[in-house]
């Protein structure tokens, strides 16, 4: 049985279970403390002393995001010596800082700032500490790192350990010198980062961005010899409208569609096409690997693993390089949409490939690496030349000055537009098992999944792992080996649970046939490139639009999709995961050093 | 009310081959027992913070743990104090002895003392001390066990829960306090860390009873403590005095004639100058009249050819260099502070300015997260207020 206190917080009275921090006892008290260090993803650090309060009786203040609230405590969170000492700190943190709010990426964004302007800090109480000559570090497709404007919170670093097992970033040196820093101080591009971007939605400031290309599509829109394609992932129409003033899980997939017509882009599609096409390469390579256990009895690496996730992706080359059979040789909807931009849809539309620019938006910060790997040319061409974030795609509509409410609906164009419910599903975690699902088990049975809606419960919700099986039944005649097979699934999301399925699988312990991955917390809703603040109950709402979304579609399976047979039938004629798929479509991988 | 200086000499004196005989006789008593006689002694911890020892050894008896541990604080990083050194050279066994005590009254099994990078030399010695101590332990049918572990240099590590990270394998930045060590300590399981000086005199306490221990010493302040004394002073070392002696007397005894100030406490303590020397003694806070200055032991003497101003710019350099960066009032309160009071000697900023590096002295008191960050104030308010010319001209 839990055990409840009671305290006084600003002369109200409120109890909370024993162990609640004070921070969250004045929560539930409706007071409200400003914070910095504290994300309630991560562990608390209790080190930017922002969230002091007076404890009677106390000889110093109390960071109250650290300290547990005990019986009888009576507790002042804005008195004059509270308020004050905030201030002080926040003069601090100030003349530590670039400060450059004009040109910031993070401006209206900024916990610093925000801080800052809420305690009327100016940066004239102090001398300037900031150090000379920080270099930003641009070396990473995805991430930038500028330490000039670090408020030293280590949000990065409890992200990077804590949600994602990398440690990519680290605390270096100690005292005025001490910073965020990588292994060796080597530029991030060198170290064991997987771009996943974690640390960017949780850091309060523009310390860590993505690397932003916009400039460089407003130059193609504008070049009227570039035929400029733009797709958008499934869990960036649940999450855009955060970035314009709507409230988290408003879905705004038609009037996106009108401002990226508006921004200027020839043609505008839809990355859920390709989420699709990925079902039913996926969906047939697990097919395949089974038919090979089951059937041939040969040797093949089981469990499959999917592989839409880029960040996933690095991290099994630097952390479980022997294990990278494991990986789906599937690309990632991103990439199948780039690859197809520049041959299928340019031959079908009669443009050069060199002259198609294929852009992309997306939920992450890997997917711009992605874009960059070497092997990523199968098309001839870089497939896909720019990736933008969520984030970089409100700020080209803020920059057009578009006024995003009043939009009318509109619909993507056609030929790689259109797609089904499952597609959309990608966006969150278990929506590529259930995408999957949906296809494989109608393959290899002739009838759709058992579940109520074709909704499959147990692949849902923020559970960090979570596993059903399926039982195949009544197989079709081609199918009959897996007569009565209990296919057994399992979905991970954030990296710190993809650890554990790995060490299982390393300790051959894996019972599972199929599973899905997803770098990052609550899958892409919740991606690297997506609004900030990410916590969990934004991530909820992000999901429950998707599955909205996915409800509201006539289609609901990928295999449905009459793009999808239309593609099958004019350009890829010998199916799923024939020579021209795996030209195309397929991919392999580099194994990496773990440090 | 005067008190006269006077020397003892508890902690080192007398130390014989017997002093592993004497821990078995008080180790076949109770538990309980030993803990009220320490209790009953007031004996407080000599490491700085003076938290009553006997209380620490209760907490971390009362955690329910099937591992405890008893940690020796041999970090000794204040500058001007160098009295673990001397406690590890010349009296070992009486620290295991007060380790196997504590780790009998815990319930503890295992120990480490963790030293000093600069003290390696006394390695050899202490790890020959070691083996006897763990031979007779075993004759004796006692399970505990000792190992040094080497500390990694910086100051910080000193404190008890960067220690404890530093232990670990962690970077050395202090913790979120409460819990506790005695609850959550090294591995997270309940810790006594106690300084070097304080568990010999629990040693002592036990030897000589609570009584006689009470004898040294004044109410709130019992015993005597090492002093490591230094800077402008004939003769400077090690001294085993008691407590509740006033600054008059000392600089009388140890002053070159010329004292214009003494800083109690090293870097972290309070600069006492020559017009308060009359009103100040030498003990824990509370329960006297006057000012009582608690201190780790360093006992620094400065006469008037010293610059105040450059004792403060040292010091002010330490702490920002030692600081462990962490939390935001430390890490950047004392780079303001040394910048700050540059900039005032140089004319770049007005002599107000030092008002306002008082203010952010104190909040740097009431908000960092340890003793580091909240004890720069006591140099720096001490010497800015006392010797504001210096500052300025
Ligand atoms: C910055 C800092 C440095 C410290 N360094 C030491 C040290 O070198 N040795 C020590 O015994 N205690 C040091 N302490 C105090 C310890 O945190 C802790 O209070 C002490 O080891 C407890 O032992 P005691 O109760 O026996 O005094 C330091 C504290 C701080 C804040
Ligand atoms: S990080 Fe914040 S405070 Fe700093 S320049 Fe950017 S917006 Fe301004
Ligand atoms: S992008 Fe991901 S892996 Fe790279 S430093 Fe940030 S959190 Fe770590
Ligand atoms: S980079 Fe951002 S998250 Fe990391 S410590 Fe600096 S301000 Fe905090
Ligand atoms: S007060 Fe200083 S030493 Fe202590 S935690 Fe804060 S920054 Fe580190
Ligand atoms: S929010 Fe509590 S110390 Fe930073």
């Amino acid at each position: 049985m839990e055990n409840y206190i009671t305290l006084t917080i600003d002369n109200r009275e409120v109890t909370v279970p024993e162990g609640t921090s004070i921070l969250q006892a004045a929560h539930k008290a409706k007071v409200n403390i400003p914070t910095l260090c504290y994300h309630e993803d991560l562990c608390v650090a209790g080190n930017c002393r922002i969230c002091v309060v007076e404890v009677e009786g106390s000889r110093t203040l109390t960071a109250s995001c650290s300290t547990p609230a005990s019986n009888g405590m009576v507790i002042h969170t804005s008195s004059p010596v509270v308020r004050n000492a905030r201030k002080d700190i926040i003069a601090l943190l100030v003349s530590e800082h670039n400060t450059q709010c004009t040109t910031c990426y993070r401006s209206l964004n900024c916990e610093l700032q925000s801080l800052a302007a809420e305690y009327n800090v100016d940066n004239t109480r102090y001398l300037s500490v900031l150090k000379p000559n920080i270099q930003v570090d641009r070396s990473s497709w995805s991430i930038e790192k500028d330490d000039s404007k670090c408020v030293r919170c280590q949000r990065c670093v409890r992200t990077c350990s804590e949600l994602q097992h990398v440690n990519a970033i680290t605390v270096a040196h100690k005292g005025k010198d001490m910073k965020i820093s990588t292994f060796m101080d080597l530029p991030l591009n060198e170290v064991v980062c997987v771009n996943c971007g974690q640390c960017v939605i949780h850091c309060p400031t523009g310390a860590l961005t993505e690397r932003r290309y916009y400039d460089d599509i407003w130059e193609a829109i504008g070049d009227p010899n570039k035929h400029v394609v733009i797709n958008t992932a499934p869990s960036v129409r649940v999450a855009l409208g955060e970035t314009l003033d709507y409230p988290p899980g408003q879905r705004v997939t038609g009037k996106m569609v009108a401002a990226m017509k508006k921004l200027g882009f020839d043609s505008v599609l839809d990355t859920d096409f390709t989420a699709d096409l990925t079902i039913m390469e996926e969906g047939s390579e697990l097919l395949l690997r089974l038919k090979k256990a089951f059937r041939d009895k040969e040797n093949v690496a089981l469990p499959m693993i999917s592989s839409c996730s880029p960040g996933w992706v690095k991290y099994i080359e630097h952390m479980y390089p022997e294990h990278l059979d494991n990986l789906s040789t599937c690309k990632s909807p991103q990439q199948m949409f780039g690859t197809l931009a520049k041959t299928y849809y340019a031959h079908k539309i009669g443009v050069k490939p060199e002259d198609i620019v294929s852009v992309s938006v997306m939920p992450c910060a890997a997917k711009k690496y992605e874009a960059n790997r070497p092997e990523m040319k199968a098309s001839g061409f870089q497939d896909i030349d720019a990736g933008l974030t969520t984030r970089e795609l409100g700020r080209m509509i803020r920059q057009a000055g578009i006024d995003f409410g009043k939009l009318e609906d509109e619909k993507f164009d056609s030929m790689m537009g259109d797609s089904s419910g499952a597609a959309v599903l990608f966006g969150a975690t278990g929506g590529v098992m259930e995408a999957a699902l949906r296809t494989v088990y109608e393959i290899v049975t002739g009838r759709p999944v058992p579940f109520k809606n074709l909704n499959i419960m147990a692949a849902r919700g923020l559970e960090k792992i979570k596993e059903t099986s399926i039982l195949l039944k009544g197989c079709k005649p081609e199918w009959d080996f897996l007569e009565g097979v209990e296919l057994r699934v399992a979905v991970a999301h954030g990296l710190k649970n993809a650890r554990t399925i790995m060490e299982q699988i390393k300790r051959n312990e894996s019972p599972y046939h199929f599973i899905e991955i997803m770098a990052c917390p609550g899958g892409c809703i919740g991606g690297g490139g997506q609004p900030i603040p990410t916590n969990d109950a934004i991530r909820k709402k992000r999901i429950a639009a998707i599955y909205a979304e996915d409800e509201g579609k006539e289609i609901r399976k990928s295999h449905e999709n009459p793009e999808i047979v239309q593609i099958y039938k004019d350009f890829l004629p010998e199916g799923p995961l024939g020579k021209k798929s795996h030209k195309l479509l397929h991919t392999h991988y580099t194994k990496r050093n773990r440090y | 009310m005067k008190l006269s200086l006077k020397k003892v000499d508890l902690i080192l004196g007398s130390y014989s081959n017997e002093e592993y005989k004497i821990l078995f006789e008080m180790l076949s008593r109770n538990s309980d027992e030993i803990l009220k006689d320490l209790i009953e002694s007031g004996l407080k911890g000599r490491g700085g913070a003076g938290f009553p020892t006997g209380l620490k050894w209760k907490l971390c008896a009362e955690a329910v743990s099937d591992d405890k541990y008893i940690i020796c604080n041999a970090d000794e990083g204040e500058p001007g104090t160098f009295k673990d050194r001397e406690i590890l050279d010349r009296v070992p066994k009486r620290v295991l002895a007060g380790m196997a005590l504590a780790a009998k009254v815990t319930g503890a099994a295992k120990g480490y003392i963790y030293l000093r990078a600069e003290y390696s030399f006394l390695v050899n010695k202490l790890q020959k001390e070691l083996e006897e101590f763990h031979k007779i332990l075993k004759s004796n049918n006692i399970k505990f066990n000792v190992e040094i572990f080497m500390g990694c240099g910086a100051y910080i590590c000193g404190e008890e829960t960067a220690l404890l990270q530093s232990m670990e394998g962690k970077r050395g930045e202090p913790r979120n306090k409460p819990p506790f060590p005695t609850t959550t300590g090294y591995l997270g399981k309940p810790t006594v860390v106690n300084n070097v000086e304080t568990l010999v005199s629990a040693f002592m306490v036990c030897r000589i009873g609570p009584e006689e221990f009470k004898k040294l010493g004044i109410q709130g302040s019992s015993g005597s403590k090492l002093f490591s004394v230094s800077g402008d002073t004939p003769k400077p070392g090690i001294y085993d005095l008691e407590f509740g002696l006033s600054l008059a007397e000392f600089v009388d005894e140890f002053g070159d004639g010329d004292t214009k100030a003494v800083q109690v406490g090293g870097a972290s303590g309070f600069c006492v100058p020559r017009k308060k020397f009359n009103e100040t003694t030498i003990g824990y806070r509370g329960g006297l009249t006057g000012d009582s200055l608690p201190t780790g032991g360093s006992m620094m003497l400065f006469n008037s050819s010293r610059s105040m101003y450059n004792i403060l710019r040292n010091y002010l350099d330490f702490f920002a260099e030692e600081s462990c960066g962490q939390c935001t009032p430390c890490r950047i309160g004392c780079q303001q502070l040394k910048n700050g009071i540059e900039a005032v000697k140089k004319g770049e900023k007005d002599p107000e300015y030092l008002n306002q590096l008082l203010k952010l002295s104190d909040t740097m008191k009431i908000t960092s997260k340890c003793g580091l960050g909240q004890s720069v104030a006591n140099s720096f308010s001490s010497i800015v207020t006392n010797f504001t010319e210096e500052m300025i001209y």
